[in-house]
């Protein structure tokens, strides 16, 4: 069929389609969006009608992918390492009830922040539900590994965690495409209530059977192709890698190996393979994007074997994605550089679109805060956190989805006045709506303002769970109609938009105010499209 | 064969599709390729940078180490600052001369082209001038491309061919307007 030229996240899309998933399922957050972006443009999804609409957050997502499963049918969850987080009750869980369609769960992480609030390595989030992971080092492993990452899931009877990193996501090469598979027919598991109902005196005997299941997870791993052995003459030193630090390690080395090299991409970390590279070599080196997770395993506790160097000792920075480079650097290689970045080149941080709607929303609320001492502003995930640089400088937090409404709760229980929240509208149906119903219950003295600019932004204008329902929304919730307020923000309103906004914030309850104007960047694409 | 190139500039200059035509050229020569790009915040006016390397050999890395590009491409003349150190001592720079001005201290001209003169070897073209006189302005990317050409290690025939194919669903005027672009880069390139 010949090579085609993908993303990372469009050969781990390829792959579900061609294993012939049913379904999708994800919300969308870099680097992980063009997976389910690729499936909603694919004819061959189109014309099987598999699902493939965004879901309202990552828990949505993955509680529905698991029904797909239960159907009997294959299905894919995609999402950002900090969705995983959102998703986790269902994830963890998942592993206790075990699958019946085979279930791909895609975990996108972000060291070196690129684009989101920590670095968190997921491995752990697959060790401590002790299922199954795949982390291929490049495209063609990726295509691979997904294509048969359901038939993995199908005979453990476990969802299987794939995690990629920024590099691999959104980096394309040529990769060569298997035959398509057919779908799966429906088809509910047979044993079914003793499997997904999680009552304590079943879920012990599941327990107990993903306990048991540990010996079948490893030997998989122990019998997978994509776990190597390498050879190399020098002894004096092992090297172990996981996922693309292959490819940094490969790059210091172009005419072959100089120490004996174990490739992990398939965990439970192959132990054998492991056994072979200390037993035959003096000291170990440890090379793997993100947390030192197979370094720990290595080292123990106690540490009282052969040396182990890594991220912990600080052979490699404990923080930050690989580069060639500091790959180079903890081979004691020296890397030669020929120019220096010259002093006039300046730092040119993100900033709001000329003319995007949260700009005038942020302008109007700092004049208007102006005049309120003590006031704060929990701003939340989205373009509008950039409203925390200049020329703005407007919002005092930003943590995690849905915590702007929460935490300007908590800070007026605590006595803040005004408390105010700055949320996006893909957000609030995210993950602020359930903490809007909290201020309800308690007449909160705050103010919600809800920027709707009816997309997902960020992520590069997906379609949002809310638009059109907001107002509906917030009413079901129980805010008091006479306090939700519509304005289009535009700086003619400005004057209309200041009197609002005291006039909410001087209200004691819950105000929500709603900006509403389309994104700058989809109205563009729309026009665009017509044309 | 082995060119490691980086692109640069800032969100929404369309260094992207510079990148997918020359992947697209390269994939006829049946060469390897890797294209590392960055998603996401940056994107909203930030600096923005691809790693793009071809070889007729198996690439390793997604990422150029420090010290051995090529070539870096830059459709904003600080941005092709940004990355000197990943430049080969004999590297070339081609850049577009023309500012993008969005942030407060954007240095002066006159330090500016102070600093992008101390590289030895570039090809530096006001490409929205150049793009404006043969075509539109939006056909900037296409000149720089034309520019960087006689460096790529690709030949002129092949990357015009990934211009038809990436453009061609756009329509015929489209395709012309951005070969005019590429050759009147190239023209101006070679004389530089």
């Amino acid at each position: 069929m010949g090579k085609q030229l993908l993303l990372g996240d469009e050969a781990i899309a390829q792959a579900a389609l061609d294993a012939g998933i049913s379904g999708i399922y994800a919300y969308p957050g870099t680097p992980s969006t063009e997976i389910m972006e690729y499936i909603q443009g694919s004819v061959i999804a189109k014309e099987r009608d598999i699902h493939r609409k965004w879901s309202a957050n990552e828990k949505t997502a993955m509680e529905a992918a698991l029904g797909m499963s239960y159907s009997g049918r294959r299905v894919i969850c995609s999402m950002k390492h900090v969705g995983l987080n959102v998703a986790a009750d269902c994830f963890m869980n998942a592993a206790m009830s075990g699958i019946n369609g085979g279930m791909v769960i895609v975990s996108a992480d972000d060291p070196s922040m690129h684009s989101s609030q920590n670095e968190q390595d997921n491995r752990k989030f697959g060790d401590f539900a002790m299922i199954p992971m795949l982390e291929p080092s490049n495209q063609q492993e990726a295509y691979d590994m997904v294509y048969g990452a359901f038939d993995l899931s199908e005979r453990l009877g476990y969802p299987v965690l794939l995690r990629v990193t920024t590099r691999m996501a959104h980096s394309r090469a040529g990769v060569e495409i298997k035959p398509i598979q057919k779908e799966h027919e429906l088809k509910c598991p047979e044993n079914g209530r003793q499997r997904f109902i999680l009552l304590p005196a079943l879920a012990r005997q599941r327990y107990k059977a993903l306990i048991e299941a540990q010996e079948n997870m490893l030997a998989e791993s122990e019998k997978s192709s994509y776990n190597a052995y390498f050879d190399g003459p020098d002894k004096t030193l092992g090297i172990v890698t996981t996922g693309i630090a292959f490819n940094y390690l490969s790059e210091n080395y172009p005419n072959g190996f100089e120490h004996p090299v174990v490739k992990v991409t398939q965990y439970p970390v192959p132990q054998r393979l492991i056994e072979r590279l200390v037993e035959n070599c003096d000291e170990i080196l440890v090379l793997e994007e993100g947390y030192p997770v197979v370094e720990e395993k290595l080292r123990g506790l106690l540490n009282n074997g052969k040396p182990i160097h890594g991220r912990m000792d600080g052979t490699l920075a404990r923080d930050g994605e690989l580069t060639p480079d500091a790959v180079s650097c903890a081979l004691g290689k020296e890397v030669v550089t020929y120019y220096t970045k010259p002093e006039v080149v300046e730092q040119r941080p993100p900033a709001l679109c000329q003319g995007c709607g949260h700009r005038d929303v942020y302008a109007a609320l700092n004049e208007v805060l102006k005049d309120y001492e003590g006031a704060r502003v929990f701003g939340d995930i989205g373009c509008y956190t950039l409203g925390a640089l200049p020329p703005f400088r407007a919002i005092d937090s930003c943590i995690d989805m849905g915590a702007s409404i929460t935490m300007a709760k908590g800070a007026s229980d605590g006595g803040v006045f005004p408390a105010v929240s700055v949320i996006g509208d893909s957000t609030f149906t995210h993950s602020g709506m359930t903490g809007l119903l909290d201020c309800v219950n308690e007449q909160t003295n705050m103010t919600v303002i809800i920027s709707d600019n009816e997309t997902t932004a960020m992520t590069g204008g997906q379609d949002s769970a809310g638009t059109g329902k907001i107002e509906a929304i917030v009413r079901g919730l129980g805010v008091d109609p006479e306090h939700i307020k519509v304005i289009i923000p535009m700086r003619k309103n400005y004057a209309e938009m200041e009197a609002l906004l005291r006039a909410e914030i001087d209200y004691k309850g819950v105000s929500v105010i709603i900006p509403r104007r389309e994104c700058m960047q989809t109205l563009a694409k729309k026009k665009k499209a017509k044309k | 064969m082995n060119i490691n190139i980086i692109l640069s500039g800032v969100g929404g200059q369309g260094i992207l599709s510079i990148a997918a035509v020359i992947g697209k050229a390269a994939l006829k020569e049946n060469l390897y390729m890797k294209q590392a790009e960055v998603h996401g915040m940056s994107q909203r006016g930030g600096d923005v940078q691809s790693n793009l390397r071809l070889s007729d050999k198996p690439i390793s890395s997604d990422l150029i180490p420090l010290g051995q590009a090529d070539l870096i491409i830059s459709l904003e003349p600080m941005e092709s600052l940004r990355y000197l150190p990943y430049l080969k001592k004999e590297g070339y720079v081609v850049t577009n001369s023309e500012p993008f001005n969005n942030i407060k201290n954007y240095p002066e001209e006159a330090t500016l082209k102070a600093a992008y003169e101390k590289v030895p070897n570039k090809v530096v073209l006001d490409v929205t001038k150049v793009a404006k006189e043969v075509a539109t302005a939006r056909a900037a990317n296409i000149v720089l491309l034309g520019a960087s050409v006689p460096f790529l290690g690709l030949t002129y025939e092949k990357i015009a061919e990934g211009i038809r194919e990436i453009f061609s669903r756009k329509g015929e005027a489209v395709v012309n307007s951005n070969l005019a672009a590429l050759k009147s880069g190239y023209e101006l390139a070679k004389k530089a």
